[in-house]
């Protein structure tokens, strides 16, 4: 992989950002179609109630509302939508019928002329319901006796199993040491800056529902169909509608079934834009929940033997695919680290709360969090170097490929490397000195460390381990090239794009490729009956399985150019070089066939084409995650996604001890993806995703009160960090290729997010040792800090 | 729905727009649907997150938590509006592109709106005075880093052309 790229790799503008800082991004909100009307939504303020009666006839009699839909006719008339887990009796529609099981469940669904007449009417929605029994702690609703959140399920658990990997028994009773603790990680979710929206229209001579939606979701228009009993060439996705940030999440199959059926039954197009207290309230897209019981074996030298992880999930009230975010992590179980051992006992277990949606990293960063946690307590349990203890663990570079406890080899890295960069670039001493000067001077100071992985090329391999009766063993991604007879290129692809760069990404690849100049590249997004198979940008699969379909695709081009040149002249194909898009015989300049002239012999000159090839020049590439396609073995072990990026982060933080508010100082983070494609957007995302890691660390948390209702549901009790929050942040870049992948990259997408919460909760940590306090439940807000640094005054008789 | 409408005067992107509007109609709703100038958007409908950020006379405001009926009279400046005045981008605007200020796009025309109502003000920031400015817009996907790069950039490129 030294050979050098001519645009791989090289600071260049994107393609995408001129529409966004022009006013012309087309995001849902932005589809106007002719005769539209706007759904409203009637949510319970229950968390758990029977419906007793629902009266609309108030509401239909506005002017201006055209139909009021309740549970009773939609479930009737539609079917439960898919879940990850084999739990058939947990069913799950966008309109309650019978019960409501979380507070802002919807109930009904108004439509009308406009989006402000349809929220009048929805007020004017009367149900009548009976309170019933709730439950919201998890570890309650896990106890005999609890309310059960669907009866006909028979337990509040939707998923259970322990996994033992390797002699974890032996390893606990021969290591010097153990040590036992809880993690708590708190229910955040990536709340992007746009709502969930959806606009659909039925064309009843076609049979064909047009869907326009801010979504990013594998098997999107497949879910959508059958949820609506329609054939899945009834259904077309518009996947050139801008999303305005997911992060993983925008799953809104309900909100889409939902509005497809009104489209449908009313016969004018519908569209759902959430509201911000929708989206966070009744939109399903809160994110794991979820607390660790660490258990840790170590041996006096600081070799960590053996880990026990029971791992609880409270997933709210419906499953979705949300149980699976226990799943992913089993890929990388025991993080960088040479751990022989491992026992997981995954629990996703139901409350009375607003389901979850997938977050960025599926559940890996909660993971890279309670294992960060570990290392730190064991280097304190043993008065060893944090840094000294990761040294002694990581794998190191002559290791790979490593096979880990649970099944997954790791493709390639050079953790050390990277840590040492890191420390380098923060200058470690001096930073150990700032900390210990600002403790002198009677400051609350801290570093944090962290080393983890980011899994990277997504599989469905989880799925699989979760589910026995699922056996989706292909998880592959496509990209169709063309040249028209102008010469002019155009990628297709079939997803949407949330940020992510996939009209770059693209348009980089094909332009290596081709060598042709990435500029000159048109890519589009194709609807769901025009594409190629896409499972969507989830699991940091992009720039590896896009990236490689779409390099596959050119290069069957350039075979293709080869072949006619080839024909042509009349020499094999080893007789000539391509370059820049010509194609010319080896130490013959003269004897050459330039790239117009190439692509007017396959558009217009059949006579001049090798026999029995296609006329046209375009080429389609469909290819699967590489390492994928096998099965679980009966113990649970199997391979997870291909790559594995590593990052190692470095934060220095200061808390006042009289508010409790932390103020995080320098901050750096190593980071090696293998070959990056387009640095801008790596170190983009890398940088939003710690952003949005110390805002899972310290400030966002969707609080619920004991009585089920939810406490933060607007931007003034959900807190986002602001550019006032979030530090200035060095990212130093080193390249470890991977051996799996057309370039030698790996994945991004969930970059600085997997490491950041860890680093940030070991800083706090780390700032509070000297008082003799700690604290391990996220997030570390002003208050609960506050009350630590009180309570250890107090013990220690200080003011 | 028969609401009363009202009358009004508006200069949006240096063109004077008159409409009827009712009194519940808020700014973002009338430039987004009734002007079809989408570029702004609605992020929380409650004056935290800045996405509907525009300027009015000059100073950047909430579109959502204004009335269409309360701009009636002012000048009012979207991300339409920021463009040069042959259609090219603006030195802000290409800037954001330069340092690739930006991922998914939605919080951007706030930000550029934040980002000009600073410059217009102050034009030599520092990297704090830009973070202050832009401390009332939420960004989800860049941790504002390359933002604040993209508004120091324009900074200089400005001070450089008008030497």
């Amino acid at each position: 992989m030294t050979r050098p790229f001519r645009y791989i790799g090289t600071r260049r503008r994107t393609k995408e950002d001129p529409r966004f800082v022009t006013g012309r991004g087309r995001f849902v909100a932005d589809i106007a179609l002719p005769g539209m009307k706007h759904v409203a939504l009637v949510a319970s303020p229950h968390p758990s109630a029977r419906i007793v009666s629902i009266g609309t006839d108030a509401a239909r009699a506005m002017p201006g509302v055209l139909y009021v839909l309740t549970g009773e006719e939609f479930c009737a008339e539609t079917d439960s939508l898919y879940i990850g887990v084999d739990a058939p009796k947990v069913t799950r529609y966008a309109l309650a019928r019978g019960v409501v099981r979380y507070a802002g469940e919807w109930v009904a669904a108004v439509v009308a002329d406009t989006r402000a007449i349809a929220e009048d009417a929805a007020e004017r929605v009367e149900v009548e319901y009976e309170s019933l029994p709730q439950v919201i702690d998890p570890e309650i609703s896990l106890a005999p006796g609890a309310h059960l959140v669907h009866a006909a399920h028979g337990s509040n658990v939707l998923y259970h199993r322990k996994f033992v990997w390797g002699p974890v028994d032996e390893a606990f009773a021969k290591s010097d040491h153990q040590l036992a603790f809880r993690a708590t990680w708190g229910r955040s979710s990536t709340v992007p800056i746009e709502t969930f929206g959806v606009a659909a229209q039925w064309d009843p001579v076609a049979q064909l529902l047009d869907v326009w939606a801010s979504i990013q979701m594998p098997k999107f228009p497949d879910q959508t169909a059958r949820a609506l009993r329609l054939p899945g060439n009834a259904v077309r996705v518009h996947y050139d509608v801008d999303v305005g940030g997911s992060y993983g999440l925008k799953r809104g199959i309900k909100h889409t079934v939902l509005v497809g059926y009104l489209a449908r039954r009313l016969g004018v197009p519908v569209r759902l834009i959430e509201d911000r207290l929708e989206n966070m309230r009744g939109g399903d897209m809160h994110g794991p929940d979820r607390f660790f019981d660490m258990q840790a074996a170590f041996d006096r030298d600081g070799t960590i033997r053996a880990l026990k992880i029971r791992a609880v999930d409270d997933v709210g009230a419906y499953a979705g695919r949300s149980p699976l975010q226990l799943g992913k992590p089993v890929g990388a179980i025991c993080g960088p680290y040479r751990i022989q051992a491992v026992e997981y006992e995954p629990t996703s277990v139901m409350t009375n709360k607003t389901p979850q949606e997938a977050v960025r990293g599926f559940g890996q960063s909660p993971t890279n969090f309670a294992l960060e946690r570990t290392m730190d307590r064991v280097a304190r349990f043993l008065g060893m170097d944090r840094i000294e203890l990761r040294r002694r663990n990581l794998i190191r570079k002559d290791q790979f490929p490593y096979l880990i406890p649970s099944g997954s080899t790791y493709d390639s890295g050079d953790y050390h490397a990277v840590l040492d960069k890191a420390l380098a670039a923060i200058d470690y001493p001096a930073l150990e000195r700032t900390r210990d000067e600002a403790r002198r001077a009677g400051r609350l100071a801290g570093i944090g460390i962290s080393t983890c992985l980011e899994p990277s090329g997504g599989n469905a391999a989880f799925e699989l381990l979760f589910n026995p009766k699922n056996e989706t063993t292909t998880w592959m991604d496509s990209c169709l090239v063309r040249v028209d007879l102008s010469g002019s290129i155009t990628g297709v692809i079939g997803t949407s794009s949330s940020g992510q760069g996939h009209e770059t990404l693209v348009a980089t690849v094909v332009g290596e490729i081709l060598e042709r100049d990435p500029a000159s590249i048109r890519v589009i997004h194709a609807d769901s009956l025009n594409a190629l198979p896409s499972n969507s940008p989830v699991g940091s699969r992009m720039a590896i399985m896009l990236g490689g379909a779409a390099a596959g695709a050119a290069k069957k081009i350039r075979e293709t150019l080869v072949a006619i040149a080839a024909h042509n002249f009349e020499c094999s194909a080893e007789d000539l070089e391509y370059r820049d898009g010509d194609v010319a015989v080896k130490g013959v300049p003269s004897k050459k066939l330039g790239w117009d002239q190439l692509a007017e012999i396959a558009h217009r000159k059949f006579h001049r084409m090798p026999p029995g090839m296609e006329p046209g020049l375009q080429a389609k590439f469909v290819w699967e995650v590489p390492t994928g396609g096998g099965l679980p073995t009966a113990d649970g072990r199997v391979q997870m996604y291909p790559c594995y990026a590593f990052e190692a982060h470095i934060v220095y933080v200061e808390i006042d001890p009289d508010t409790g508010k932390p103020s995080i100082g320098r901050y750096v983070c190593g980071h090696d993806c293998g070959v990056m494609i387009s640095p801008d957007i790596v170190h983009g995302m890398t940088l939003g995703g710690i952003a949005h890691g110390i805002g899972a660390a310290l400030y966002e948390r969707f609080a619920y009160t004991e009585d089920g209702q939810l406490a933060s549901g607007t931007f003034m009790d959900y807190l986002i960090p602001s550019a006032m929050e979030v530090p200035d942040i060095r990212i130093v870049d080193h390249c470890t290729p991977s051996p799996l992948t057309t370039f030698g990259q790996k994945g991004s997408g969930e970059a600085g997010y997997l490491g950041a919460p860890a680093a940030v909760a070991n800083a706090i940590n780390d700032a509070l040792d000297p008082i003799e306090t700690s604290i391990d439940t996220l997030p570390m807000s002003h208050l609960a800090l506050w009350e630590r640094i009180s309570a250890a005054r107090n013990k220690q008789g200080r003011p | 729905m028969n609401e009363k409408l009202y009358s009004i005067a508006v200069e949006v992107n240096g063109v004077r727009r008159t409409d009827q509007v009712p009194a519940r109609r808020s700014l973002a709703d009338w430039l987004r649907e009734d002007l079809h100038l989408t570029g702004t958007h609605l992020g929380c409908e409650h004056g935290v997150c800045g996405a509907c950020s525009v300027m009015l006379d000059g100073e950047p405001v909430r579109s959502c938590l204004m009335y269409a009926v309360q701009a009636d009279g002012h000048r009012v400046t979207t991300v339409e509006g920021l463009a040069q005045s042959d259609g090219s981008m603006s030195v802000l605007q290409d800037s954001f592109c330069q340092t690739h200020a930006l991922q998914c796009g939605y919080c951007t025309p706030g930000m550029l709106i934040a980002a000009q109502g600073l410059l217009e003000s102050n034009p030599n920031p520092s990297d704090r005075e830009i973070r202050e400015a832009i401390g009332g817009n939420l960004c989800r996907c860049t941790g504002y880093q390359q933002i604040v790069e993209a508004v120091r950039l324009a900074a200089e490129r400005m001070a450089e052309e008008s030497k």
